[in-house]
């Protein structure tokens, strides 16, 4: 049988949390703050964090994929068809689609990965990076070479989950 | 010494101490609950652990739009901040830092400012009604509720160590602290609080629940009712309200102090050291008592309304007036 509790103990006991937790914040606030001083010192954010999406140029087919399955409707696409001269006389001739504009408006971008997910070709990844405010809102729209930019910090693939 | 030069004097200090006092107290206020929720706190303001955050949220209140609501009761709506504050000043006349550093040393003097304490519930009311918006005036409602609920333990509290220092002036219940049973020739100085612990808790209580700070914040319950009656204020008209609750929790803490705690007196000074020696032990005696209140806002949660209007009734009244019949007991047989 439990023992009757004394009327306002648990009061005591969460005073006695609150004064435990502010001493020691205050003699040891490198063991015990729970933030992190962010201009000075930065979080590793982790690996699969949703930061910024990034663009491989080489791999995207201008297939609009990403622009149709956008939520947002926050991806701008145009392209146009490259013929290649066939390097034999009288052969078929090539065609390739090129990009001539890929913008993704994180001002509207929700971060919901679709684009990422639907990409049949692997040109849209994931970076943790998001050290990207502006004092603009329309310095939020990043062209491809900003998107580029960006595939220098994605990390490289973990492989599949287990 | 001249009367016009010490009523400049007088105007200088009050002005300045109200200010002060507020921004000390919101300062200590915001560093500690970082504490005590292991975060920072203002950082960067001033250069250093942020001191100067105050100063710069006055200055972002002073830029702000004073808007009035199309509705609102326009010179109620202008005057109740103005009315909060003033009843905020007008507690500080009679509280003596030092037998001669007092506003005026009033033979009502206790009597005079939990009078004057319950002119901030006009304010307050007037602020809720005249914001013509549902939320103030629930808000105003319940904070005239509870102020009327918790001024009668307030009152009743103060009663036992009136009756035990035979006077209503402050500086005569500091004295009576210095000097016990000095009709009977053993002179002893001992606080009140020794033998009013019980006055001392339900003063203590009671004062909280005046100041509507957590856990008696029904009347600004942010998560049902916006921001209570100060929900329509901004600008400098909130800055106002802003001002009035740190330094009311400083005027309340420096009459609990006072009666309870032995205010300004130490033992073996001479009133001319007690002058100087008299506000350093006072703020000290204030700051602690300050440090409760914080404490106690970071820890606990709000009451309900109805937990809250039963605390009083039922059980702070009731034990305020046995605590006043077993002092009158005591007091005639000792």
């Amino acid at each position: 049988m439990a023992m009757p509790k004394l009327p306002g103990i648990g009061m005591l006991k969460g005073l006695a949390v609150t004064m435990k937790t502010m001493v020691k914040t205050i003699v040891l606030p490198g063991k015990y703050l729970n933030t992190i001083n962010y201009p000075v010192d930065k979080e590793a954010p982790v690996p699969r964090a949703r930061g910024v999406i990034a663009l491989d140029q080489e791999a995207c087919t201008v297939c609009m994929l990403c622009a149709r399955n956008c939520p947002d409707w926050c991806i701008y696409i145009e392209g146009h068809k490259e013929e290649k001269t066939p390097e034999k006389p009288g052969g078929r001739v090539k065609v390739r689609a090129t990009l001539d504009r890929f913008d993704i408006d994180y001002a509207l971008c929700m971060y919901c990965g679709i684009c990422v997910e639907v990409c049949p070709f692997d040109a849209l990844f994931w970076s943790p990076d998001y050290e990207y405010s502006e004092n603009h809102m329309g310095k939020l729209m990043h062209d491809m070479d900003r998107l580029q930019d960006w595939m220098a910090t994605v990390p490289p693939d973990p492989g599949p989950e287990r | 010494m001249n009367f016009w030069l010490k009523l400049v004097i007088t105007l200088v200090v009050a002005a300045g101490i109200i200010p002060a006092v507020g921004m000390a107290i919101g300062f200590a206020e915001m560093k500690l609950s970082a504490k005590m929720q292991s975060r920072v706190g203002p950082y960067f303001a001033g250069g250093r652990w942020g001191w100067a955050q105050l100063i710069a949220d006055g200055v972002k209140f002073f830029q702000k739009e004073d808007l009035i609501p199309a509705d609102a009761d326009r010179p109620v709506f202008k005057w109740a901040p103005a009315l909060v504050l003033a009843a905020t000043v007008a507690i500080l006349v009679p509280i003596p830092f030092g037998p001669d550093v007092v506003g005026r040393n009033l033979d009502l003097g206790i009597f005079y400012a939990l009078a004057v304490s319950s002119l901030s519930t006009i304010g307050v009311l007037m602020a809720g009604w005249s914001s013509a918006n549902k939320y103030s005036l629930i808000g105003g409602l319940r904070a005239a509720g509870q102020l009327i609920a918790y001024e009668l333990p307030l009152v009743l509290a103060v009663v036992g160590v009136v009756m035990l220092a035979g006077t209503m002036s402050l500086n005569g219940i500091v004295e009576a602290q210095a000097s016990w049973f000095s009709e009977r020739g053993w002179q002893f100085g001992l606080p009140f609080v020794a033998v009013q612990f019980v006055g001392f808790g339900i003063f203590m209580i009671a004062s909280l629940a005046e100041l509507s700070r957590i856990p008696f914040d029904m009347p600004i319950a942010e998560s049902e009712l916006v921001m209570g009656y100060l929900t329509e204020y901004t600008g400098f008209r909130f800055l106002f309200f802003f001002l009035a609750e740190f330094a009311n929790m400083f005027s309340l803490s420096a009459i609990a102090a006072t009666l309870f705690l032995g205010g300004y007196w130490v033992p073996g000074l001479s009133d001319a050291q007690l002058n100087f020696v008299g506000p350093v032990v006072l703020f000290a005696k204030i700051g602690v008592l300050v440090f409760i209140m914080i404490w106690f806002r970071w820890t606990f949660p709000r009451f309900r309304e109805d937990q809250l209007q039963s605390i009083a009734w039922k059980w702070l009244i009731p034990l305020s007036l046995a605590n006043i019949l077993v002092t009158g007991v005591l007091k005639v047989v000792f």
